[in-house]
């Protein structure tokens, strides 16, 4: 059961396993005390794993409590280590999977949503042909002048990815994306979900 | 009990109340509050170190020896840096260590002051916990804290890092919590699943070929967690093997002792956990010099995890049978079950006892004596003679080839004996590890096996011995060399001895005389018996030189990408054997 044929051979060994890279979106509530985010962010460099979107902020003032939310790529072992490693940390409340907790519950996937802001230069024809694509993806204008737009958009990553792309030759100058903000759907909250694979 | 106090006497009261007895340290600016009230009271020890380093090994060899929490205090910038490599030690072997730094006062915090370093940054990964107290008020419930954090669960070493105007400021005292189990977030798992362990006794009741793989999780979880580990053997008559950090759980002269397992283990052990069908791993890890070529790894067994960290399970090895839970808890219900349901042994078991006395009839630890000169395993089979049958007796090494040898040729017949560094491999551990141990058991016998390479690198902690009083045995195997790189150049890198010889070594005799102990220099195998007993006899610190083979090889060994069946015995290990033991692409890595 580990036999995962490699040719290195060193007392170090490391066995490259032929399993396939998942995406999970991990939800972590952590206290919300000086260094807690380095904790995390430093489990995760100093151990190897991969951070795709992070984003944090206090969810409950009185209780000086954040939410964690990192959407991380790796193997199926691989993401269950992060998540025991996570847990292990002191100020870490709760870690769930909600990647696994929405499989375990025959969904696709976690509601998953994103801000980004965009800002596009252009004059003319390209400056209508922005704003008419900002309407076909339901994003709003926060910024005008006559040279250029900031949007707002909120949606799927992979929503963002194709607006972004889709405004590149229209004169993108920046965007600035919040990172992923994850619930499970259903009436349950983070504690009772059921994320062991 | 809630009294207005000083943050430094804070300190020395949260000490008492979580009943320290001992503090190993070095002082300096910015813990002189603190340093200050040490001063003016009794109950608690201060062991001055003469260097960081050596008071964070003097802290766990303590620890080790005795179960509890062992504490170190030191000063911010270097001294906290200093302490770097003994926390991370502690991390690795999972030591109960409370660590308090001085630091800056809070307004030149981050200002780059003078001894200014960002020591909770610096120790975040290398710790289990730690804290930088900004407010007096905190402190007692921070340093509460940080006794349950280190000892509970899987023990660790915690930071304390306390700004020098927080040790000044006063503020209310409040004594430990009643039920520190109820912490807000970090809840250890003690009791293990029942439905598991009730599974993992069916899956023992009905191998064939077992084999128990235990650790330093064994000795972590306490006195008890041995006791059921011995009584469990026993009723199950199954052969049991450990890794380098549990030996002494289960005694060697026990009937069902293999041996340590791992790179240096011997060949019974190895053979036993490849062709077992039943691996039973209890407070152990997989570590790679545990496995060897992992792909090989007992390919045939199913394998039962006991471990009080979640992290553990399925890290390195995939495991058939998770059992997450505190040692000691979990044994206690498999040793009932066990009797409850009146389980027998398969009577093949018999057949397994004889393949495993064939294996051991190997003599995989035997070598060549000379009359001449001193064989290094020979030196070691007359210090375990000499301290035979004695039950006060503490052995600390540092590391390299006396540290396997040590574990090969010592007998260990009980828990917290046995003091070294295991997942780190520090050079250096030793001396002050035996000096922690000689302050917690001042009538012990603690004996440092040592290396000569190694000794020196805490050396100056024997004169931390001489001016406490204290008596630890430095039992230095000198061959000259860094025996262990050497023994890898001549494996891996075709006998160039790059840098591993030492041209200028001290008169380790002189040595100790300067220090205030006594030196012996023995050559001759004839003069080992007298010298270890007037060793063991001086009333001081002692070095004890012992000059032995230069170029002894550690074996049996499982070379780098080999695996446990592919053992090299020391009888086998003719030169081109040596040469030709590792290919090219295992030279690649260590």
């Amino acid at each position: 059961m580990n036999a995962q044929k490699t040719d290195a051979l060193s007392a170090y060994f490391l066995a490259e396993t032929s399993d396939v890279l998942e995406t999970h979106t991990l939800s972590i509530i952590v206290d919300n005390e000086p260094g807690v985010l380095a904790r995390v962010i430093g489990l995760y460099s100093g151990r190897g794993y991969n951070i795709d979107s992070l984003s944090v902020s206090e969810t409950e003032h009185e209780k000086h409590v954040s939410r964690i939310t990192i959407v991380t790529t790796g193997t199926p072992q691989i993401i269950e280590q992060i998540r025991h490693q996570l847990d292990r940390l002191v100020p870490v409340h709760i870690v769930r999977d909600l990647t696994v907790a929405a499989r375990n519950s025959n969904q696709e996937k976690p509601l998953e949503r994103e801000l980004a802001l965009i800002k596009v230069r252009g004059e003319g024809e390209k400056r209508l042909e922005a704003l008419r694509l900002s309407e076909a993806f339901r994003a709003t204008v926060i910024d005008a002048t006559i040279d250029h737009f900031v949007f707002e958009i909120t949606g799927r990553t992979n929503k963002i990815d194709q607006f972004i792309e889709i405004l590149t030759p229209l004169g993108l100058v920046e965007v600035s994306r919040t990172g992923v903000a994850a619930l499970s759907r259903g009436s349950q909250g983070l504690k009772d979900l059921q994320d062991e694979i | 009990m809630q009294r207005e106090m000083t943050g430094a006497e804070m300190v020395l009261q949260a000490l008492k109340d979580n009943g320290v007895e001992h503090v190993f340290g070095y002082p300096g600016g910015a813990v002189l509050p603190i340093y200050d009230e040490l001063i003016q009271q009794d109950a608690i020890q201060h062991i001055l170190v003469r260097h960081e380093q050596g008071a964070g090994h003097a802290a766990e060899g303590y620890a080790r020896s005795t179960g509890k929490a062992g504490i170190a205090l030191v000063t911010s910038g270097p001294g906290a840096t200093n302490m770097v490599t003994a926390l991370t030690d502690a991390m690795l072997d999972s030591i109960p260590m409370v660590c308090i730094t001085g630091q800056v006062p809070t307004n030149l915090v981050g200002s780059d002051a003078f001894q200014e370093c960002d020591t909770v940054g610096i120790t975040r990964p290398c710790t289990k916990h730690n804290w930088l107290v900004k407010d007096v008020d905190d402190l007692p419930r921070i340093l509460h804290e940080a006794f349950y954090v280190a000892q509970s669960g899987r023990p660790g070493p915690v930071v304390v890092d306390i700004p020098k105007d927080v040790q000044f400021a006063t503020g209310t005292y409040e004594g430990p919590q009643a039920n520190p189990s109820n912490h807000k977030s970090y809840r250890p798992q003690l009791k293990g699943d029942m439905t598991a362990i009730r599974a993992a006794v069916e899956l023992m009741s009905k191998a064939k070929r077992p084999v128990f793989y235990t650790g330093g999780g064994v000795i972590n979880s306490g006195a008890a967690a041995s006791q059921l580990l011995r009584e469990l053997v026993d009723q199950t008559g199954f052969p049991i093997t450990s890794t380098l950090m549990g030996l002494g759980a289960y005694p060697a002269s026990g009937d069902q002792w293999l041996g340590m397992l791992g790179m240096h283990g011997t060949y019974e052990a190895n053979m036993a956990m490849h062709d077992c069908d039943l691996m039973i791993c209890i407070g152990a890890r997989f570590d790679d010099r545990i496995t060897g070529r992992l792909d090989a790894f007992s390919p045939n067994s199913t394998k039962i995890h006991v471990d009080i960290d979640p992290s553990s399970i399925n890290k390195i090895v995939h495991v058939d049978l998770p059992i997450v839970g505190d040692v000691a808890h979990v044994l206690e219900d498999m040793v009932r079950i066990w009797r409850a349901s009146s389980f027998r042994s398969q009577p093949e078991l018999k057949g397994w006892q004889t393949q495993i006395a064939k294996w051991r009839a190997r003599d995989c630890l035997s070598y060549r004596h000379s009359d001449d000169v001193i064989m290094p395993q020979y030196a070691l089979q007359r210090l375990n003679a000499a301290i035979k049958g004695r039950k006060d007796v503490y052995i600390s090494t540092e590391v390299g080839q006396h540290q396997m040898w040590a574990a090969q040729y010592l007998g260990f017949e009980s828990p917290n004996h046995w003091l070294t560094s295991g997942g780190f491999g520090t050079m250096g551990y030793g001396l002050p590890a035996a000096i922690g141990a000689q302050v917690a058991h001042p009538d012990g016998l603690c004996i440092n096996v040592a290396g000569d390479a190694s000794i020196l690198m805490n050396i100056q902690e024997m004169s931390t011995a001489v001016q406490h009083g204290l008596a630890p045995k430095t039992f230095i195997l000198n061959n000259s060399y860094m025996g262990m790189v050497r023994q890898w150049q001549q494996l891996l890198h075709g006998n160039r001895l790059s840098h591993s010889y030492t041209e200028s070594l001290p008169d380790f005799v002189k040595l100790a005389e300067a220090y205030g102990g006594k030196g012996i220099r023995v050559t001759k195998p004839g003069e080992l018996d007298d010298a270890i007993q007037e060793m063991i006899e001086t009333p001081g610190p002692v070095l004890f030189d012992c000059c032995v083979a230069q170029l002894t090889n550690c074996f049996p060994m499982i070379p780098s990408g080999k695996a446990h069946n592919e053992m090299l015995l020391p009888d086998e290990a003719t030169d081109e054997a040596v040469a030709n033991a590792i290919d090219t692409a295992g030279k690649s890595l260590v």
